[in-house]
Formats: C-alpha cells, sequence, structure tokens
C-alpha cells in the first residue's frame, strides 16, 4: 500500500539509474542504516555479537565479494575459503610487521593482496569454463592451506602454527585483541560492509557489472560486440577476491581473534559462502545480505529453540540442527532456485498493487 | 555503374553513396580441408546496403564472420578505412566500429533491454574501475552522457515500453529489434546484420525492413546484411554480391544479379546434359 512508484517520477536518467529508485525503498534503507548505526551498537551485548551480528556481516562481505564472481561474472569458484585465508594472512601480516599503521589500512591492504593473488587463480577462467573452472579454483583452495600451513614465515614461526591477533585500536578504542568492547567490533565490521555493498552496487549497475553479465550469459556476443574477455574475468576475480580478502581479514582479527588455517578457512568455507550465495540469489547485492543472513541466523535459531526453548539435549540439537538446514536449503532450492532475492523481488510486485490487484 | 574507388556513385533513389570503407582482397578461408570461402573480392561502400546472398552453405555467414574478425582467412586481406587490417581479435574489431546482430539471437537474456544496449555502448565508455567504484566523476558523467545516447536508439526503434524487461522474456521479433538497437547504439561505421529477417513473418519483415532503411536514411551507417528473403534483399539492397559454394559468382545492383545467368543457375539448378 505504501510502496509506489506511482507520481515518483523521474526527471533525470541520473535519478532513473540510482540504486532505490523508489522513494518509499530509498527511506527504509535510510531508517535501516541509522538503525544499524546509532542504535545497534547501544543495545548490544557480547553474546548478540558473537552469535550474530560479527559473523553475519563478514559473511556477507564474502557473500558481496562471491556473487560479484558467480553470480554476476558466471565464473564459479571453490576458492572462497583459501581467498579469505589469504586476507586473513595478509592482515596478520601486516598487523605484525608495521604495527604502527592503522588496522584500517591493514584491512585494505588486506584485500588488495588477496585481489593480486586471486587474478592470478583466476587465469585459467581464461581457458575453461563452469565445472572444470570450479575444479581449477578447488586447486586454489587446497593450495592455499597447505602454503599457510607449511610455511613458518606466514605465522611468524609460532609454536603453533596458529596465528593470533595482537591488540590494535581506532581513534584510542580497541578493535582487536581481548580488550574489544562488543560495539567497537561491530562498528567496525559494520562499516566495512557498508562500504563493500555501496562499491559492489556501483560496479554492478555501471559499465564493469554489464561487461561482466554480458559474460556470463553469452561469452562469444560480449566478445564480439567489444567486452575483452580478459580484462572482464580477471577484474571479477580481482574485485571478487578483494571483497573476499577483506572478510578474511575481519574473520581473523575481528571475530575469531586467532587462527589455524585448516578449521577456519577449509574447504567448508568455500561451500558455506557459495550455498550463501545460491540461496540469497545470484546476481544480486541484497541476496547476499538474505543469503549471509538466513544461513547465520538459521543455526542460531535452532539452537535457541531445541535446547533452549524444548529443553533437549545439546549433541542431539546440535545434530539435529545440520539435518534441518540441509533440508530447509534443498526444500528451499526446490522452491524459489533464484533464491531469497526473487522471493522478494515477487513480494515486492505483490505490493505494489495490495490491496487493491486488479 | 563506374567503379572509382574515392568518388563512388548515385542511387536510384538519389542517395550519395561514398567510398569504399571496407575491402576484401582474394579472401580465402578453409576449414582444414574444406574450403568455406575462395578466392572472393569485393568492398563496402560508405553509407550504401550491401548484401551478400546466396543458396544455403554458400559460406555468407563465413563471409560475415571474416568482416567481424571472428575467423581469419588463411589468404587475403581485409582493408578497413584505407589501411590493411592486421589479425586481431573480435573485440578489437568491434572497437573499430564494426558491430553486429547474430542469425541466432546473441542477446544478454538475464540483463535488461536497457542494459543490453548500454553494453553497445562499451567504445564510448572507458571510465575507470576505481572511479565506477564510487560513482562519481567519469563514470557517472560518461552513464548519463551514453544514457541519452541510447534512449535516442530505443526511441527510434520504438522498443521505449520494454525498456526495463529483462530480454529472457520478450518474443523473438522484439529480441531482434533489441538486438539491432544494441548494434546501432556503437554508433558503427559498418553494421552487419546476419538475416535479420530470419523467423519473421510478413508483417514482421516489413518492420524490419523499414528500421534497416530508416537507420540507414537517418543516421548514414553503412550496412552489409545477408539475407534468404529475396524480395527483400532486392529491395532494401544497393549492391549485391551472390556467392555459390564459396565462390562468388555476381556482384552488382539488384538489378544486375537478378539477370545474371550464373545467379539464377545457382538458384533454380541447372539441367546436366
Amino acid at each position: 500500500m505504501f510502496y509506489r512508484e506511482a507520481g515518483d517520477f523521474k526527471t533525470t536518467y541520473t535519478e532513473d539509474s540510482q540504486t532505490f529508485p523508489i522513494k518509499f525503498d530509498r527511506y527504509r534503507y535510510y531508517a535501516v542504516l541509522l538503525f544499524a548505526f546509532a542504535v545497534v551498537p547501544f543495545i548490544i551485548n557480547d553474546y548478540w555479537v558473537n552469535a550474530v551480528f560479527l559473523p553475519f556481516l563478514i559473511y556477507a562481505i564474502a557473500a558481496i565479494g562471491l556473487n560479484i564472481l558467480v553470480g554476476y561474472c558466471g565464473q564459479v569458484s571453490l576458492g572462497t575459503g583459501g581467498f579469505m585465508a589469504v586476507g586473513a594472512y595478509a592482515v596478520y601480516k601486516l598487523m605484525t610487521t608495521f604495527p604502527e599503521v592503522s588496522i584500517f589500512l591493514h584491512v585494505i591492504l588486506a584485500g588488495g593482496i588477496t585481489a593480486g593473488v586471486g587474478v592470478l587463480f583466476g587465469l585459467p577462467s581464461l581457458r575453461i569454463k563452469g565445472f572444470y573452472l570450479a575444479v581449477a579454483t578447488l586447486a586454489a583452495q587446497f593450495f592455499l592451506v597447505w602454503l599457510f600451513n607449511r610455511v613458518p614465515w606466514f605465522y611468524n614461526y609460532s609454536a603453533s602454527g596458529q596465528i593470533s591477533a595482537p591488540e590494535r585500536t581506532v581513534f584510542g578504542v580497541p578493535v582487536t585483541g581481548a580488550e574489544t568492547a562488543p560495539w567497537a567490533a561491530y562498528l567496525f565490521c559494520l562499516v566495512f560492509l557498508t562500504a563493500s555493498a555501496f562499491i559492489a552496487r556501483n560496479l554492478t549497475r555501471g559499465m564493469a557489472g554489464r561487461k561482466w553479465m554480458a559474460i556470463r550469459d553469452m561469452d562469444i556476443a560480449a566478445e564480439i560486440i567489444g567486452v575483452n574477455p580478459l580484462k572482464a574475468k580477471l577484474s571479477a576475480f580481482a574485485v571478487s577476491s578483494f571483497f573476499v580478502g577483506i572478510s578474511g581479514a575481519l574473520f581473523f582479527a575481528i571475530y575469531l581473534g586467532a587462527v589455524e588455517v585448516g578449521e577456519a578457512f577449509g574447504i567448508n568455507k568455500s561451500f558455506l559462502v557459495l550455498f550463501m550465495v545460491i540461496i540469497g540469489g545470484l546476481g544480486s547485492i541484497f541476496g547476499s545480505f538474505a543469503g549471509a543472513a538466513f544461513l547465520v541466523l538459521l543455526p542460531v535459531l535452532l539452537k535457541n529453540t531445541l535446547v533452549g526453548g524444548l529443553g533437549w539435549p545439546t549433541d542431539l540439537a546440535a545434530h539435529l540442527e545440520f539435518i534441518i538446514v540441509g533440508a530447509m536449503i534443498i526444500i528451499f532450492l526446490i522452491a524459489e532456485p533464484h533464491g531469497l532475492a526473487q522471493l522478494w523481488r515477487v513480494a515486492k510486485e505483490k505490493l505494489r498493487l495490495w490491496p487493491f490487484p486488479h | 555503374m563506374k567503379d572509382v574507388n574515392t568518388e563512388g556513385y548515385t542511387t536510384e533513389d538519389g542517395r550519395k553513396i561514398g567510398g569504399v570503407v571496407m575491402e576484401m582482397k582474394n579472401i580465402t578461408l578453409r576449414f582444414g580441408g574444406v574450403a568455406a570461402i575462395t578466392d572472393i573480392s569485393f568492398d563496402i561502400r560508405e553509407g550504401e546496403i550491401r548484401a551478400i546472398i546466396g543458396p544455403n552453405g554458400a559460406g555468407k555467414s563465413s563471409m560475415l564472420n571474416v568482416i567481424s574478425g571472428f575467423y581469419v582467412p588463411q589468404e587475403g586481406e581485409v582493408w578497413y578505412k584505407g589501411s590493411r587490417r592486421p589479425p586481431m581479435k573480435p573485440f578489437e574489431v568491434a572497437r573499430q566500429g564494426i558491430a553486429r546482430t547474430f542469425q541466432n539471437i546473441a542477446l544478454f537474456e538475464g540483463m535488461t533491454v536497457l542494459d543490453n544496449v548500454m553494453t553497445g555502448r562499451i567504445r564510448q565508455m572507458n571510465a575507470g574501475l576505481l572511479s565506477q567504484a564510487i560513482w562519481k566523476g567519469k563514470a557517472e558523467k560518461e552513464e548519463t552522457e551514453n544514457r541519452a545516447a541510447v534512449e535516442r536508439v530505443i526511441d527510434f526503434l520504438e522498443i521505449q515500453h520494454i525498456r526495463k524487461t529483462p530480454v529472457g522474456r520478450l518474443p523473438y521479433g522484439l529480441k531482434k529489434r533489441v538486438e539491432l538497437a544494441r548494434a546501432l547504439a556503437a554508433e558503427p561505421s559498418i553494421l552487419l546484420l546476419d538475416e535479420p529477417m530470419a523467423g519473421m513473418n510478413v508483417e514482421e519483415k516489413e518492420d524490419m525492413s523499414r528500421f534497416i532503411l530508416d537507420v540507414n536514411d537517418e543516421f548514414g551507417t553503412t550496412i552489409a546484411l545477408i539475407e534468404h528473403d529475396m524480395g527483400v534483399v532486392m529491395d532494401l539492397s544497393d549492391r549485391v554480391v551472390v556467392m555459390d559454394y564459396g565462390k562468388k559468382i555476381g556482384d552488382g545492383s539488384p538489378d544486375e544479379v537478378r539477370n545474371n545467368q550464373a545467379v539464377i543457375d545457382a538458384y533454380l539448378g541447372v539441367a546436366h546434359d
């Protein structure tokens, strides 16, 4: 009923190509942003931050990154875990080598380094497509984890082989290490997520996004109308890996604090992020948020209902959780193969006419 | 008809045709032992509508693929705007100003009509990734300017109402028109149309013919087209190349071609005695 485009006239092309062309959408977006920045930090506690908000924010960044590669450019990747590890180890090396530089800069640099590595492992995409490319990126996943396990330089020759984040501050407030306040960690990740979503949205609605989608939809036609496939594919790998690297850096430095590479960034992570992208909706920035929220919140919700609400034993609940989440993914994909983003789109179409559908 | 490289000629309906834009010299294209094109030469002049016709398997599409850089001929030279074109990738050819449509529509199905046509402007848009990321400066300016140009094309081809529709949902005839729009948005020096009327009914063919003539008239675009419908070809084109079994068997105005004995034989068959 409130969701109307009628009366909302566009008089310039700039207005027409904005991210939220409908006024109601735009105001809702501002409201969410305001709430996330100005209200949430004051009301959250340690449990909420560690169980819900941090994983959601960080996985959302990773999902945005992977969505650019898989959803927009059509290049399937199973190397997300490996690229997250690159981000984590890059930020660790930067933090320990240049302690005086702001962690903010380190995270961005870690993204940049991951972008470089991503381009390197994206080179096979120029020759191979589809499943075969997925297998090639799987090589990246295993190779990178192996590398970080085997070369002591990456973990500063620590006896345990783990890396752990030293304390770093932003404006005098610690954001990594044991002293971190929940709201500081939350805000730090939120800033990165907001910036990532903003950049990703701008890239995908402009010429870069069109080139990627052209390659995805029909690569031969794209080349014949003037898209350089080499540049388009590698730029998708670079941008995607940049975001994935940032999320890996945050995952290690802010969320976990200490990391053993095989556990934190194994093949499971690659699949988890890929599921987020597929369930959320390929080729949609909103879908990345929705997918991350779905796969982060669902287990928490199930655990709270089964253990907290029904009083079941924890181990039974943990196993049931796997079964239920798995079943829901399957049911969901059968019911709506285009993901949560498509559901959202359909709901909006319906809302436009509601309550007078004729 | 005078054959002067620089002067050009005047068509029956009084349009001035300019000098040679593209010249194919002794093109031979082989796939293994099969010769798809054998020693063909012809030219395309500025502002004209040039048709390539021939029976099935004559090598017409291969010829178009040579022009658009998709195939590299084993022998022969392609001259474009007065200089010999070195072997280059298809996207480089496109950036030189040669746009094309495909026999089996090759649109980007997941994108909207607007995005499809905007992709055609790739030659005119080269803002850096960083500028695009923050949507400021060159990227924003380019986007708005090129959108205006694209809207003119959309307006011209009468597809305003489907601007924001994903291409996958459109019917065949409209898809063909969107593909023409995408090629036209590039403001090409030469527009290649591979069977623009394939699979259309009479009404759609009439529409498409009108659009092709209008494009040529309004923008002065040089057009090279392949078409099977003889009526359409004879009506639209200024000069016609006829191919059969990879060889050129006729070249000239529609009337000359129509009365060419070799052409008649190729199309109707000859009695073997």
